[in-house]
């Protein structure tokens, strides 16, 4: 079993994948850190994400720790600087 | 009524201000967060404001709901800008009235904090010297390795 997410790219991370989105299959479950891992093993540019970077799953910010599902939304949040 | 909302559109003070006060409220406060003209010493033409839409009118609203609490009254407006802004234009406007200064003050304070450390908001600045960048932000807490 396999589950699909949708990855969203902001900012400097958009600049630097050169893309705002993209889908990955990922095992049943997954969780943000297993994520994380699969993006960085394609190599460059995506070895050049953070080990560690602060995401959201559908829209809740979560720790590297959480579970992912079928069809979660999961953004990429470069450190933030509104205000 | 509790009022926050991410805009595209020039921000006027006055109608955010206009959101609040009550006659029970002595202390009437307006926070504007204004676009400078530099940055570790050099010189910004303008900015360009980038948001994760959805989830920072979701975020802004749990924000503007926390500080009502601190509040203790439901008057409270924030208004966060995206696009391009020039020196000088409104990116953030919070206005909160209550009926002694203290809860407004902190209130207000908080707004404009939490909307530093979470709103997931990143600013483009334009430099004189044709230049660009990310500005260097914070990482909101809970995620990642924070």
């Amino acid at each position: 079993m396999a589950l699909s997410v949708q990855t969203l790219f902001f900012a400097a991370y958009r600049d630097l994948l050169g893309t705002s989105t993209l889908d990955v299959e990922l095992p049943e479950g997954a969780s943000v850190s297993d994520l994380v891992v699969t993006l960085r093993a394609r190599g460059a540019p995506f070895d050049a994400l953070p080990e560690e970077p602060a995401v959201a799953v559908n829209r809740s910010y979560a720790p590297m720790g959480r579970s992912l599902a079928e069809g979660d939304e999961v953004a990429f949040i470069p450190p933030v600087a509104g205000g | 009524m509790i009022h926050s909302r991410i805009v595209r559109n020039p921000i006027a003070p006055s109608e955010v201000l206009a959101r609040v006060g009550h006659p029970e409220d002595g202390a009437v406060l307006l926070f504007l967060g204004v676009v400078r003209d530099h940055a570790d010493g050099r010189s910004v033409t303008g900015m360009r404001y980038e948001c994760y839409e959805e989830m920072a009118e979701e975020v802004l609203a749990e924000i503007a709901g926390e500080a009502a609490l601190r509040l203790g009254t439901d008057r409270l407006a924030v208004v966060h800008r995206v696009g391009e802004l020039a020196i000088g234009e409104t990116s953030v406007a919070i206005a909160v009235s209550s009926p002694h200064r203290g809860e407004g003050y902190d209130a207000s304070r908080f707004v404009i904090e939490e909307i530093k450390k979470r709103l997931p908001v990143w600013k483009h600045e334009h430099y004189a010297d044709g230049a660009s960048a990310w500005v260097e932000g914070t990482v909101p807490p809970g995620t990642g390795g924070a």
